[in-house]
């Protein structure tokens, strides 16, 4: 009975169109909000802001990244841990060499560095799909690792390739502790989280859409495939280079290339499948998904076999409960937890009725 | 019905020759369309006639032959470039986006009307919202024409074919082109929808003044609608004038009954 | 130019690409009956190549070890088409091959929490002392491995051509719905198809694990499989071999002779991008099949 939309009609196209339509969902999203920007910095402890909170978010901004190009452009990528990377390195470089640089143009200068060098990975689209694309990926991943670690200018001659992100102050005030990187991480991806959700509800991401769909019929339609993959790749890498950038000044501070490898690719794939491709709510889910996953696992582990597991074996059993979600997801739930989350609401819209 | 309604050639197939492999899907085929009328390509299963379209499109490249459009001549239009140039087309096998909603797909046939820029779209600010609400407005209009109001936001996917149909339709009128090439819009319809679909066709025609290119079987229909009937057969034309003169034509006659010919 | 060590570079480098051979063959076989690109086939090279070693390590003799991790294979040929290929039987190939990484890290995972997660060192009795041909040393141990390579293709082809189910599993890579029309059981064809697949790869990771030691980066090094498929054609035996050598002897080359110019450690990516360029003159392959769309 709470959840109707009876009584709430659109007289305009522009009320039709807004994000959230129905009236409880802004209530309930305005709430969100609230929450992560006022109650979670006062109730929330160092330890979950540190471990989980800003690692989530960003995460979700990668997933975002990741979910552009491979589950609203249907192009499959490899490759998101690379971009990350190169994002890290560059927003790092620039911190580095260019006197004065503020730490938010860095990461946006970061972003796009990560954009070239997705639109130069991306090139390849135009003639190879699917997962012999994936292949091409595979590559940028691999030359990107290779490059970071080899090549000593891009971390400063540091033995281990290592690179020490600077601390970031804003309008003279410092962002070092773990409440004050949690608000700047927020903000920053609240705000990307808005312009890609207006995206894809505007022309560019209707286009990924038909590239997704059925390339051959978006092309007899006007839609310029070299353009829109190339965007998408483009879009997709800046995300992921953000939140590179994001990774190595506000959640590790320091980081080497090997942070940023095949496995954390996967990571990122698996929490778009989990979440649910074509999806910015999505993105959000799987990435809280997986990075609760683990501690959940450990916490059930500790309470089934009294004194905990060996360290190997947990490891060992994530991986497993890793690879069977994805199964079982795919298989049961292909659109992911948004899916579940879109039937909920379903359900509850005619609740106490069962249909 | 050689009214003023129809005009000057505005489409040209000359000498076309495509084939896959060893197999000759069309040969040496020709045919002129007059602005404003409404064409039939007709012929037995094979006879190339989703062939002859994907050519004028620019999906296939044909070995031999050009194709004339709006005064300018070509071996070959990239597929995006047709759709620039006016031409819209609908597919036998439906070729929606099924992820999308009705309105979304719709929506894409305005893909080439639409200006702004990234940063605009990201901002959903100025242009880019102005755009939106313009063209949903457009598109709208469609919707209303083609009386698909009910379903505009169900995804594409989940509809009935016959509905799917009309869908794809509405969104080849949405870029309001100037050729319309329609491959088989009646097929697996039942009696009502096909007359539906045909007063829709003939709609089209008549309040918007496009030219129509459609490829149909059922032959009650093609006497009905066209004006000009082009009847293919094993890649070649072998009949081209008008519904009557097309109805007593002794080949096209054999070609449907299958007599045996070389 | 020093033709002799260039000789030596590009002999140990062919080799060496057998060993990837072996690797895609079990996802040429997989590939071409049922459709599915099988990203887990390094884990299942790396799960029978551990299951074999620690086995051998408690004291069971070859025979036995190969037969009960041969078992093993069939076991797990079962489960997945049981847990994975069926539930998943009517998406598209795309969620198929994403599955088939999940699978990846099941089986990963279950390896090493069963079996531990050390190196193992495997010996299986050939010495490594190399043989002098004209001035070039070459590996006994790696004509050994290509000569055992050679005998697995030269019997998966009369496998395919000569039997009954070789004739079927070939129906099936053809067309689904025909193949069910007459009368071939899906589910039976694609166990049969794992096994063959698992034993592949049991091949492939005793001749890996004797080269570089039973660990978790067999997984990622079975990654290079795929660069080599691209080169051969997914659905090509012959082009599998091809392919293996191709990539094998260019990565090492490049190593050998590139790297020292720009740096080590060439071989991590060079054979992606010489898949990426390839794939951009020629998207099917060497041996592939093109596929012409229509509309």
């Amino acid at each position: 009975m709470i959840y109707r939309e009876a009584g709430q009609f659109k007289a305009t196209y522009e009320k039709d169109q807004q994000i959230f339509p129905i009236r409880q969902d802004r209530i309930v999203f305005a709430g969100v909000l609230i929450a992560g920007f006022v109650l979670v910095p006062l109730i929330g402890n160092d330890y979950w802001f540190n471990a989980i909170l800003i690692p989530a978010l960003i995460l979700s901004l990668a997933t975002l990244g990741l979910n552009i190009l491979t589950g609203y452009a249907g192009q499959l990528s490899l490759g998101t841990a690379g971009f990350m990377a190169v994002g890290a390195f560059a927003a790092y470089n620039l911190m580095l060499r260019v006197p004065h640089m503020p730490v938010l143009a860095s990461f946006f200068l970061a972003g796009l560095v990560a954009a070239a060098v997705g639109l130069a990975f991306g090139l390849p689209s135009l003639r190879i799909k699917g997962f012999y694309l994936a292949v091409t990926t595979l590559a940028a991943q691999f030359v990107i690792e290779w490059a970071l670690t080899k090549f000593g200018w891009f971390s400063n001659y540091n033995p281990s390739g290592v690179i020490s992100a600077q601390k970031m102050v804003i309008l003279g005030y410092r962002f070092e502790s773990p409440v004050r990187r949690y608000l700047l991480t927020l903000g920053v991806v609240s705000l990307l989280a808005l312009a890609a959700k207006n995206l894809v509800r505007s022309r560019v991401g209707r286009s990924w859409m038909a590239v997704r769909d059925m390339d051959v019929a978006a092309e007899v339609i006007g839609i310029p495939m070299l353009k829109t993959k190339l965007l998408a790749f483009g879009v997709s890498s800046f995300y992921c280079g953000v939140a590179g950038a994001l990774w190595a000044f506000a959640y590790l501070g320091s980081v080497e290339p090997q942070a940023f490898d095949l496995t954390r690719s996967f990571q990122i794939l698996f929490m778009v499948i989990v979440g649910g491709m074509g999806s910015v709510l999505g993105s959000f889910l799987g990435a809280g998904f997986i990075v609760l996953l683990p501690i959940f696992l450990n916490v059930a582990a500790h309470s089934l076999f009294s004194g905990g597991v060996s360290q190997s074996l947990a490891s060992n059993l994530e991986l497993m409960v890793f690879g069977a979600l994805i199964i079982f997801f795919l298989a049961v739930e292909p659109a992911g937890l948004a899916r579940l989350w879109q039937t909920g609401k379903e359900k509850l819209r005619v609740w106490p009725f069962p249909h | 019905m050689s009214d003023g309604r129809i005009g000057d050639v505005l489409l040209k197939v000359e000498g076309v020759t495509l084939s896959f492999g060893g197999v000759s899907a069309l040969s040496d085929v020709g045919l002129e369309v007059r602005r404003g009328e409404i064409c039939a390509i007709i012929g037995p299963n094979g006879a190339g006639k989703s062939s002859l379209l994907n050519v004028i499109n620019g999906v296939y490249d044909p070995r031999r032959g050009s194709v004339t459009f709006r005064g300018v001549r070509r071996r070959r239009m990239r597929p995006h470039e047709t759709a620039k140039q006016g031409i819209a087309r609908t597919f036998q096998n439906i070729a929606l986006f099924k992820g999308m909603s009705v309105l979304d797909n719709i929506m894409t046939g305005r893909n080439l009307k639409m200006r702004a820029g990234l940063i605009s779209q990201a901002i959903y600010w100025g242009r880019a919202r102005r755009e939106e609400i313009a063209h949903r407005m457009a598109v709208e209009r469609v919707i209303d024409f083609l009386q698909i109001e009910a379903v505009r936001k169900v995804p594409a996917g989940r509809l009935p074919y016959g509905l799917q149909k009309r869908v794809e339709l509405a969104r080849a009128l949405a870029a309001e082109p100037e050729l319309l090439l329609l491959d088989e819009p009646m097929a697996g319809m039942n009696v009502e929808e096909k007359q539906d679909m045909c007063r829709f066709i003939l709609d089209v025609n008549d309040e918007f003044s496009t030219t129509i290119v459609l490829i149909e079987h059922d032959m009650g229909v093609v006497m009905d609608v066209s004006d000009h009937v082009v009847v293919l057969d094993y890649g070649r034309k072998i009949a081209d004038g008008t519904p009557d003169e097309i109805r007593n034509d002794p080949t096209v006659i054999n070609a449907y009954l299958g007599v045996a010919h070389a | 130019m020093d033709w002799s060590f260039f000789f030596e570079v590009l002999i140990g480098g062919l080799l060496a690409g057998v060993m990837y051979s072996l690797v895609a063959l079990g996802f040429v076989l997989i590939f071409k009956a049922s459709g599915v690109f099988n990203f887990a086939q390094g884990a299942m090279v790396f799960f029978a190549a551990l299951i074999f070693v620690s086995l051998h390590e408690k004291g069971w003799g070859f025979p036995s070890a190969a037969a009960a991790t041969l078992t093993a294979m069939v076991l797990l040929a079962f489960f997945v088409e049981r847990f994975v290929l069926r539930p998943l039987v009517n998406q598209p190939s795309i969620s198929l091959f994403m599955a088939t990484i999940g699978l990846a890290f099941l089986i990963e995972g279950a390896a090493q929490g069963l079996l531990g997660a050390q190196v193992h060192g495997l010996d299986i009795g050939i010495p490594d002392v190399p043989v002098q041909v004209r001035g070039i040393n070459i590996s006994r141990f790696d004509l050994f491995a290509a000569a055992f390579a050679a005998l697995q293709v030269a019997l998966l082809a009369f496998f395919f051509s000569k039997t009954r189910i070789g004739r079927a599993l070939r129906a099936v890579a053809d067309d689904h719905q025909a193949a069910l029309a007459v009368g071939i059981h899906l589910e039976h064809i694609w166990v049969v198809v794992w096994t063959a697949a698992g034993f592949v790869a049991l091949s492939a990771g005793i001749l890996w694990g004797c080269r570089t030691g039973v660990q978790f980066s067999l997984t990622f090094t079975a990654l290079k499989a795929l660069p080599v498929l691209i080169l051969g054609g997914f659905t090509s035996v012959p082009g599998a071999i091809v392919g293996g050598l191709l990539v094998g002897a260019s990565e090492k080359l490049a190593e050998v002779y590139i790297g020292p110019k720009i740096g080590s450690g060439i071989e991590n990516w060079f054979p992606y991008v010489l898949a990426t360029v390839f794939l951009l003159i020629r998207p099917e392959g060497l041996f592939g099949e093109k596929r012409i769309e229509r509309v």
